[in-house]
């Protein structure tokens, strides 16, 4: 691939500003983190995502196990979460700058919005299809109320919680990149629209490149194994 | 009396009508007692033992424990099912801890009286294990554990062994007289299984089917421990099993019926 890239780039098809070689692309990573740009804007997003990402955490779960267990939370609350599943979650940073001006409060709503959904209806949905023999076992044992819930209907949850919860950051990873470009304040996706206006491809690819990277060392490094484990201990893996 | 049941009926709400599952049952267990109840599928054995658990309510006839109504589920009436119903999150120990830590028993104590049982089925030495990496026998052992680590009064099994091979299933049989010798507890045992019924009880309640009745019921007196093969044990499941078969081809016979007229 890194060779096609350098071949194609040497066939001089299109300009550098619009493709880019691959050195040039390295050397404003390199720069990039020497002149500590891009760590600033690093961690400028992930404290984003974080505090985002766990509001929606925070938010979501606790709704969908509501949506899931209580029926008329469900008929009302869990059609309104479905609808809006609708709408990028993009849309919403319009409504979030006339909410809250143009502050960190309306783009971590942009980003709990994007995820908090998902969230909320794989919950649900773990939670509707916790094996009523598991209840009934609880029950005949006296279990009932909170450690009902924290004890039984949770933890049989926890495979479609957790499948939520990568979709999640996901949905939230996506939508503050949208919400940096669109509302400049630091961050990558502002990295990436200096670069737009500064006709700086090189930048442009670079910044892509930490963000995918971002967005894949995450998957990889934190969900892929707990959910393999949590697969593995709820004997998943042998059903599949 | 331990257990009692006064002219208890169950009726279900289904798309295709009514089925009345349960009429006029009136039955009594002694402290002690080891009563088997036997019946056809779908004679509403199942439901009686519910009933009796406060898994579900009687629409008419009242379940009485000890003269006190039944009106919910309890740790004095444990139910052990026919899959183990273990949770997969928690290990064997934890499991056997979970109705403990209900009634929230302090920690060393769960820890103590989860092992002790663990002993008594012969698994002590698997209470870290987790439950995928037990076999089915191993798991409805923990299971009886996790029930008998609450000390009920009444242990309630749903066709406990049914999903087991022959081998391990007399195994458990020996091992549940074993621990019924030892403990003293009141059983109410399901089963559609003739022998297992003579195996195990003092007393067998044969149900019919649809509405679920009771039919005749047969003392067992044979010596304990009992097992599958033993001569006595075979002549005696002869004059149950015409009973039961008879119950059997009449239940078959209003479903052939049934399907007649849904026709």
């Amino acid at each position: 691939m890194l060779a096609a890239w350098e071949a194609l780039f040497r066939l001089k098809l299109w300009p550098p500003y619009i493709f880019p070689s691959m050195s040039s692309v390295a050397t404003s990573l390199f720069v990039g983190f020497a002149d500590r740009s891009y760590p600033i804007a690093i961690a400028v997003s992930l404290r984003r995502i974080l505090i985002g990402y766990g509001l929606s955490l925070l938010i979501g779960i606790p709704l969908g196990l509501l949506v899931g267990r209580v029926r008329l939370v469900q008929d009302t609350l869990g059609s309104i979460v479905l609808g809006l599943q609708a709408l990028p979650s993009i849309c919403w940073l319009p409504l979030a700058l006339l909410w809250f001006g143009l502050s960190e409060t309306a783009i971590l709503f942009v980003v709990v919005m994007g995820a908090v959904l998902s969230v909320t209806l794989s919950t649900a949905d773990g939670v509707r299809n916790t094996p009523p023999l598991y209840l009934r076992a609880a029950r005949t044992m006296g279990a009932s109320g909170w450690r009902l819930y924290t004890g039984v209907i949770l933890p049989a949850a926890l495979p479609a919680i957790l499948s939520g919860m990568k979709l999640g950051w996901s949905f939230a990873w996506r939508s503050l990149m949208a919400g940096e470009l669109l509302y400049i304040s630091l961050g990558l996706g502002q990295l990436l629209t200096m670069g737009r206006e500064l006709n700086d491809m090189s930048q442009v690819i670079a910044v892509m490149l930490v963000i995918i990277l971002i967005g894949l060392l995450v998957d990889r490094a934190v969900f892929t194994p707990v959910e393999q484990r949590v697969r593995e201990l709820w004997g998943l893996h042998i059903a599949n | 009396m331990k257990l009692e049941l006064r002219s208890v009926t169950k009726t279900f709400q289904s798309k295709r009508g009514e089925t009345r599952a349960l009429q006029d049952i009136t039955l009594g267990v002694a402290p002690g007692e080891f009563v088997c109840l036997l019946g056809p599928s779908g004679c509403g054995k199942s439901t009686l033992l519910n009933l009796i658990a406060g898994l579900e309510k009687p629409d008419t006839g009242d379940v009485l424990m000890d003269g006190q109504l039944v009106i919910g589920p309890g740790r004095d009436r444990v139910v052990i099912f026919q899959e183990a119903a273990l949770f997969p999150w928690l290990n064997v120990q934890d499991n056997v801890e979970f109705g403990l830590a209900a009634a929230g028993v302090p920690k060393a104590e769960r820890a103590d009286k989860a092992l002790y049982y663990l002993r008594l089925v012969h698994l002590g030495s698997f209470k870290k294990a987790f439950t995928h990496e037990l076999s089915g026998g191993m798991k409805q052992r923990v299971a009886l554990a996790r029930a008998l680590a609450l000390e009920p009064e009444v242990l309630l099994m749903d066709e406990p062994f049914a999903a087991l091979d022959a081998q391990t299933r007399d195994s458990l049989h020996d091992e549940l007289q074993d621990i019924w010798a030892q403990t003293g507890k009141t059983i109410v045992f399901v089963t559609h299984n003739v022998r297992e019924a003579l195996v195990l009880g003092d007393r067998v309640v044969l149900l019919s089917a649809r509405p679920g009745r009771i039919k005749r019921e047969f003392r067992c007196e044979l010596a304990r421990p009992r097992h599958i093969e033993d001569h006595a044990l075979v002549d005696a499941t002869r004059a149950v099993l015409a009973d039961l078969r008879a119950e059997v081809m009449a239940a078959a016979r209003e479903e052939m019926e049934r399907e007649q007229m849904a026709d």
